[in-house]
């Protein structure tokens, strides 16, 4: 039940057609495939989104973080943070494909919507690493913030932006010259950027501020910063860390990191309409391509909760590797 | 162009005359920062002067410590000579990152006093040099009357080394912040470790000096708090056997003292470090040590690497080619609250800053999983410690199910109604 699907965009094909041979070596995702980091465990597991098992778990680089996918479906992205590389993964057979030239400690990245060129925050470096995926070459260095961990990329691929956690900015670059052109304050240790699919909006959740900041990204404006509060759990324990947003724009998740919930939020009007119990240090969100599901990755309990987007229920959790972190559904 | 791209940059040059810093302070950002980039390798260049940054407003933060007496032929762990000097650097380095894309520059201004120097002409000094912001790393004392001297000039202060609880009760002022820990915080920490394992008979040994004392009454305040029992209390009357260089260190009747004592635990009060460290697996009982040696409670830890403080152990690592102290640590924590509130308040009025600081809205990333923040009523930094062996983290303080109605931190130290502070 292999999947291939159309490419996006002529500089996609020209990407691959420019590639390496081990990017044709590679199979394309299977349809409906979760792959999800194991930070502790070194490894990554599949899962099945059909049937909701793990179908192959397998060895990868040290420290696995972020986890992303090319949009062909043809490799999966890894942040190998203590070996200081991004690995790229046969989504097939798991197998390491090629090594890239990450800079120091990559944790998270980001790729041009065109599936070139990738874009990592080297956090014990200060800078974002623009990288070719298909030379492996580093195109540029871009000096940001202490710290630099969320990233993202507006949808038409112009902006860039990386939240540093020390200096808790939003800085936006510009994707031609790499110039920073705007640097947004937002709330204490912000962890994840995610834009909104039409590019009007941008979250940014600030892990010890305790908030999400929404950024109109025209004005450079914080249109609202969405705060949480659930009975019974301290103030200090809401850590908001990943955020997905539906493609219509209308719903946000956001991963509340050790107070074990996952909010959802209305996305137009920002109100907070449901908390949703998970596993422990709930950390990174994926949705299925059909974004009837998402998948949550559950540190501190090791396992993924599976969550019924219309129903706003968690329908089941599945046992992973040694802290999971990321994770990513195919096909994209 | 991409109509985004086109907001953003008409933006940004609003954004610039709005007090907004872009594009050339990014640039001061790659020098300040000593980035060196590869020449293949896209950098920033200057924006047209157009959309040029307003002038940096400088922020000049004062250090006051005193000079570190040179250590004996060989000590192993000794203190080193930029103890809180540096944790305060590397802070400045960090709120200078955050300043490039503000247009705040910080400096670091240090006076460490020889002996005999007087503290209050030297914090005078340095705020007539402009340094209205001050870390105070002095004991109790001279930090008294430091924060008196400048008080009147409108300067604030920052105590990152004095653990005394007076200095949060009787002894409070409303121009001083205590960042450093209170021995009562540091008591509760250690006391609720325990009492998570219920090893709740205590045989308390003390040191001759008075911080000993002191931290011996704060431990059975703790006790009484925390529902432990100190079974026995014994002085420690043999000297600095820990210190003693010598061909034969063993005294026998330092090793026969603890002999008949049914306790679960040994706790030494020796702040000076004179004993603690000789007293484990010397005694007769096999017996665990806690308190100011073996399991220690602390704001800082060498071997702390959760929350992603092994970044900050790194940057500390790589800049002194030594591991980070707590008195670094509160150092780098005091410049770090002073960059936050100038970042916050966008400017550098010490009250300003005072006035944030001391308000619900502040909160900072501090590496310790929580965010931490100031309590209103003695202006002490509420913040988990970490309990600790030499080599490892064990625990991190408050312990699961201490419950407290405004926050967990607040179960550490001196609680609003309890509190002897009035604030003036």
């Amino acid at each position: 039940m292999t999947a291939f699907r159309p490419l996006p965009s002529p500089r996609a094909l020209c990407a691959v057609l420019t590639g390496s041979l081990a990017l044709f070596a590679a199979g394309a995702a299977e349809a409906g495939m979760a792959y999800v980091s194991n930070e502790r465990g070194n490894s990554i597991t599949a899962i099945d989104t059909d049937t909701l098992a793990v179908t192959k778990t397998a060895k990868v680089g040290r420290r696995p973080r972020g986890i992303i996918m090319s949009p062909d479906g043809k490799a999966i992205y890894l942040c190998a943070s203590d070996d200081h590389s991004v690995q790229v993964i046969d989504p097939v057979s798991l197998k390491v494909l090629r090594k890239l030239k990450s800079g120091p400690d990559p944790e998270l990245f980001a790729l041009h919507p065109s599936g070139n060129p990738l874009y990592i925050a080297n956090e014990d470096d200060n800078q974002v690493t623009v990288l070719d995926v298909e030379k492996n070459k580093v195109i540029a260095q871009v000096p940001v913030g202490t710290e630099p961990e969320g990233m993202a990329v507006s949808p038409d691929g112009k902006i860039l932006v990386a939240t540093s956690e020390t200096t808790n900015m939003a800085h936006f670059i510009d994707t031609e010259s790499f110039k920073i052109v705007a640097n947004v304050l937002v709330d204490a240790r912000p962890r994840f950027a995610e834009f909104t699919r039409d590019g009007k909006k941008l979250f940014v959740s600030a892990e010890v501020g305790g908030s999400v900041s929404v950024i109109d990204p025209a004005t450079l404006q914080i249109i609202k910063k969405i705060t949480f509060k659930i009975p019974g759990i301290s103030k200090e324990t809401i850590q908001p860390v990943g955020v997905r947003v539906t493609s219509d724009g209308k719903t946000a998740f956001v991963a509340l990191g050790p107070a074990n919930h996952v909010a959802v939020v209305n996305a137009e009007t920002f109100e907070v309409v449901d908390y949703l119990l998970v596993g422990q240090r709930v950390w990174q969100l994926a949705f299925s391509p059909d974004e009837k599901q998402l998948f949550t990755t559950n540190g501190n309990s090791n396992d993924v909760s599976v969550i019924d987007v219309p129903n706003r229920k968690v329908v089941k959790s599945i046992k992973v590797g040694g802290a999971p972190w990321g994770v990513v559904v195919a096909p994209q | 162009m991409s109509s985004l791209r086109a907001q953003l940059l008409a933006a940004t040059t609003a954004a610039a005359r709005a007090g907004m810093t872009v594009g050339r302070l990014a640039v001061a950002g790659l020098a300040l920062a000593g980035i060196a980039l590869p020449a293949q390798t896209a950098q920033a260049q200057p924006s047209n002067p157009a959309t040029a940054a307003p002038a940096v407003l400088e922020v000049p933060i004062g250090l006051l410590t005193r000079e570190v007496p040179p250590p004996p032929l060989y000590d192993l762990a000794a203190v080193p000579e930029d103890d809180a000097v540096a944790g305060a650097a590397l802070a400045i380095k960090d709120n200078n990152s955050t300043g490039t894309f503000t247009g705040q520059h910080f400096t670091l201004n240090t006076t460490s006093l020889a002996e005999g120097d007087d503290p209050v002409a030297a914090a005078k000094a340095l705020v007539q040099g402009g340094n209205r912001l001050l870390i105070v790393n002095l004991p109790a004392d001279e930090l008294l009357a430091v924060a008196d001297a400048v008080k009147p000039v409108g300067a604030i202060v920052f105590n990152v080394g004095a653990l005394d609880d007076g200095l949060r009760a009787e002894q409070c002022r409303a121009d001083v912040f205590h960042v450093a820990p209170s021995r009562a915080m540091l008591a509760d920490a250690l006391t609720q470790f325990l009492a998570s394992k219920r090893w709740n008979r205590l045989f308390l040994v003390v040191g001759p000096n008075a911080g000993d004392k002191a931290y011996a009454e704060a431990v059975k305040r703790s006790a009484r708090k925390f529902g432990l029992k100190v079974v026995a209390e014994k002085p420690w009357t043999f000297g600095p056997l820990a210190r003693e260089r010598s061909d034969s260190i063993t005294k026998s009747d330092a090793l026969v003292f603890t002999r008949g004592v049914d306790a679960d635990v040994l706790v030494v009060a020796d702040e000076a470090g004179d004993f603690g460290n000789y007293i484990p697996y010397r005694t007769a009982e096999p017996r665990l040590v806690v308190g100011t040696q073996g399991l220690t409670a602390s704001t800082w830890h060498q071997a702390q690497d959760a929350w992603g403080s092994a970044q900050l152990q790194n940057r500390f690592l790589r800049g002194t080619n030594r591991t980070m102290r707590p008195t670094d640590y509160q150092a780098w924590l005091a410049v770090r609250m002073v960059g936050e509130a100038a970042t916050r308040t966008k400017g550098d009025d010490p009250a300003a800053m005072a006035a944030y600081l001391r308000s619900p809205d502040f909160s900072i990333a501090a590496f310790k999983g929580v965010p931490l923040s100031v309590r209103p009523w003695d202006q002490q930094v509420r913040q988990p410690l970490l309990i600790a062996q030499p080599m490892g983290v064990v625990s991190v303080a408050p312990e699961d199910g201490f419950l407290h109605q405004r926050t967990p931190l607040d179960t550490l130290g001196f609680d609003e109604p309890e509190s002897k502070c009035h604030l003036n």
